[in-house]
């Protein structure tokens, strides 16, 4: 276990630059508007906004009349303190409460979405490459490169009018009944699942078939190793051959992936919790985009790199488990 | 162009190249002879039917003139977005695995901090604070987009530059742009173009992605915004699937099509995935003759 410490203390380096470089942009976008930014985007709300208002814009943004590496630390201060500044749309809501428990629904969706294509994609991919040229390798993954064509929110209205408006079998809306409370109860789960299912059932489609494709292509060029054939050649059951030798070794490559395809699924995710109204992050964004809430919009951005970053690490972690190299 | 006809000769290319021409096609010449997609012409959610063959929008739009008049600026920005984004990523990517120590070290870290971040809130960020328009989405686009370019180049440059013919080039005393030029870019084409091909891909599904959360130019007639509008006029409430169904089927096919051509580029620069006897020559599957059968566990 000697390198594997040192190895993701480095990662988690990283992961802190690339964090502060998402900060840094949130910082310099708005103040790299053409113009005077600052005053085209408040005399934007100017008679929507009321003199309070316009106040904590200003403040969010730090715009002030200090010069710009005074903005820049008050700006970094007020972020490490968890201050994201005022949501226009829910005003005076600090944007830290608005993003509240949004962010919790948008991974547990999208987390659990993920996890279940992983699992069935790279395990169709491990069969199709194991039964080259079978059925399974034929019709598979040509189906679902087409499915994962959609985007993920046109797939989600299509399953919303299919199976909520017309067959009238899934909540259309929300991410659990209005009747029932939050509690860690028999009902309240199943609710959350019910409601869930669609959603995850749209991104599931979505993205299965690219960890299929990649796991088929890893896997074919496993197979053709020798130490596959020797095993092969050693009579062990088949089974094992396929998922003790060949599939674990085709994995590795995957779950690198992982990490990187999170921040895409998430985006998926995001759009496709605006057509099923489901409570998350997505939701929150297009309210935010509707009035224009930069403050939020920029609230979203943070927690959304954040919680990819975290995911990213864990990721690394799990690699270290699985990968005696890197050890 | 033998390089185009060894393309065409794969099937799946083939296929892709049908449907990805097609759609240009649609889009070049299709919105001079469809109807004015933007105007009034039937009472709103107009179910298919004679006259409006994709019935009509929530605004009384011509559905199907909206979705062959969409597929201009979609298209434009997508195909523009992905020659952008290859353009960036390669030059960024090669001068990495070109240059090598510490102008790799620092170029690399700034391609990972790009991958890692979630690209669609920082567009949105984006998008948002610019003024909307096909600008806008192409500036956004590329930023967003260009380190998966940048990584895959890279890692590509690296392994061509450590080969023995690009030692013996450089031996041979031949000039840095002539080395780059001559001997390293030709043997990346393929990839060059399957990158392209895959920004393209993911150029359009996130430009209908930002146009459906309403930062495009929502009064310009794209695939986006046709989605955009059919879920702001309660397409869903009402029923009215002809209004999301021909753009969001539109928006596949070209993604499909694009697939399909990079299928075809993958199969015939990768013999090992065409080469059927790898698991043919150890007895398994249905398709092969087994030598011996294996006793099952």
């Amino acid at each position: 276990m000697s390198g594997a410490v040192p190895m993701l203390l480095r990662r988690l380096g990283f992961y802190f630059l690339a964090g502060w470089v998402a900060l840094t942009l949130n910082f310099l976008i708005p103040r790299m508007m053409p113009g005077d930014p600052a005053a085209v985007m408040l005399a934007r709300f100017e008679g929507d906004l009321s003199p309070e208002a316009l106040q904590a814009l200003r403040e969010t943004f730090g715009i002030s009349d200090g010069p710009m590496w005074q903005q820049y630390l008050d700006y970094l201060s007020h972020v490490l303190r968890g201050d994201l500044g005022i949501s226009i749309a829910y005003f005076p809501a600090p944007v830290t409460q608005v993003l509240g428990t949004g962010l919790l629904w948008t991974v547990f969706l999208a987390g659990g979405a993920v996890l279940i294509a992983f699992a069935l994609g790279t395990t169709l991919g491990a069969l199709a490459a194991w039964w080259r040229g079978g059925w399974l390798d034929a019709i598979a993954p040509p189906t679902l490169a087409f499915l994962g064509a959609f985007p993920y929110f046109w797939l989600a209205m299509v399953a919303a009018w299919l199976f909520g408006f017309q067959l009238g079998l899934f909540p259309l809306r929300h991410a659990y009944g209005l009747d029932i409370e939050p509690a860690l109860s028999l009902a309240f789960v199943s609710s959350v699942a019910y409601h869930a299912f669609l959603p995850a059932l749209t991104m599931v489609i979505a993205s299965t078939g690219g960890w299929m494709l990649g796991m088929r292509n890893v896997m074919i060029g496993v197979l053709g190793d020798d130490f596959i054939t020797y095993a092969m050649a050693r009579g062990l059951p088949r089974r094992r051959v396929l998922f003790h030798y060949a599939a674990r070794n085709a994995l590795l490559p995957n779950v690198t992936g992982f990490g990187m395809a999170l921040g895409f699924v998430l985006s998926g995710a995001l759009l496709t919790e605006i057509v099923f109204s489901y409570p998350g992050q997505g939701y929150l964004l297009i309210q935010s985009v509707r009035a224009q809430d930069f403050p939020l919009m920029q609230g979203i951005f943070l927690t959304i790199t954040a919680a990819v970053l975290g995911a990213n690490w864990l990721v690394d972690i799990v690699t270290v488990l699985l990968d005696p190299r890197t050890r | 162009m033998s390089g185009l006809r060894t393309l065409l000769s794969n099937g799946k290319a083939r296929a892709g190249a049908v449907l990805v021409v097609g759609f240009v096609l649609m889009a070049l010449l299709g919105p001079l002879a469809v109807q004015d997609a933007t105007a009034f012409v039937a009472v709103p959610h107009l179910p298919p039917g004679p006259g409006h063959w994709f019935g009509t929008t929530g605004q009384g739009q011509d559905v199907f003139a909206q979705t062959v008049v969409g597929a201009r600026i979609t298209l434009l920005v997508g195909f523009a977005t992905g020659l952008g984004v290859v353009v960036i990523g390669s030059l960024i990517g090669g001068i990495a695995g070109y240059a090598g120590g510490r102008v790799d070290d620092l170029l690399s870290l700034l391609i990972n901090v790009f991958l890692v971040m979630p690209g669609l809130p920082l567009m949105v960020v984006l998008a948002a604070f610019l003024p909307a328009g096909p600008a806008t989405m192409f500036a956004v686009l590329v930023l967003t987009g260009w380190a998966w370019n940048a990584r895959v180049l890279r890692a590509q440059t690296l392994a061509v530059r450590n080969r023995d013919f690009i030692a013996a080039a450089r031996v041979s005393g031949e000039g840095t742009v002539r080395l780059v030029a001559v001997e390293i870019l030709p043997n990346m084409a393929s990839l060059i173009v399957s990158s392209f091909i895959g920004a393209t891909i993911y150029a359009i599904g996130a430009q209908v992605g930002l146009e459906f959360l309403g930062l495009g130019d929502i009064s310009a007639v794209t695939w986006g915004t046709n989605l955009y509008w059919a879920s702001n006029d309660s397409a869903l409430l009402t029923g009215s699937w002809w209004t999301f169904v021909p753009t969001g089927l539109s928006v596949a096919l070209v993604g499909f099509g694009l697939v399909l051509l990079n299928f075809g580029i993958d199969e015939i620069t990768n013999p090992r995935l065409t080469a059927s006897k790898v698991l043919g020559e150890l007895g398994d599957g249905p398709q092969s003759t087994p030598v011996r059968e294996l006793p099952s566990d």
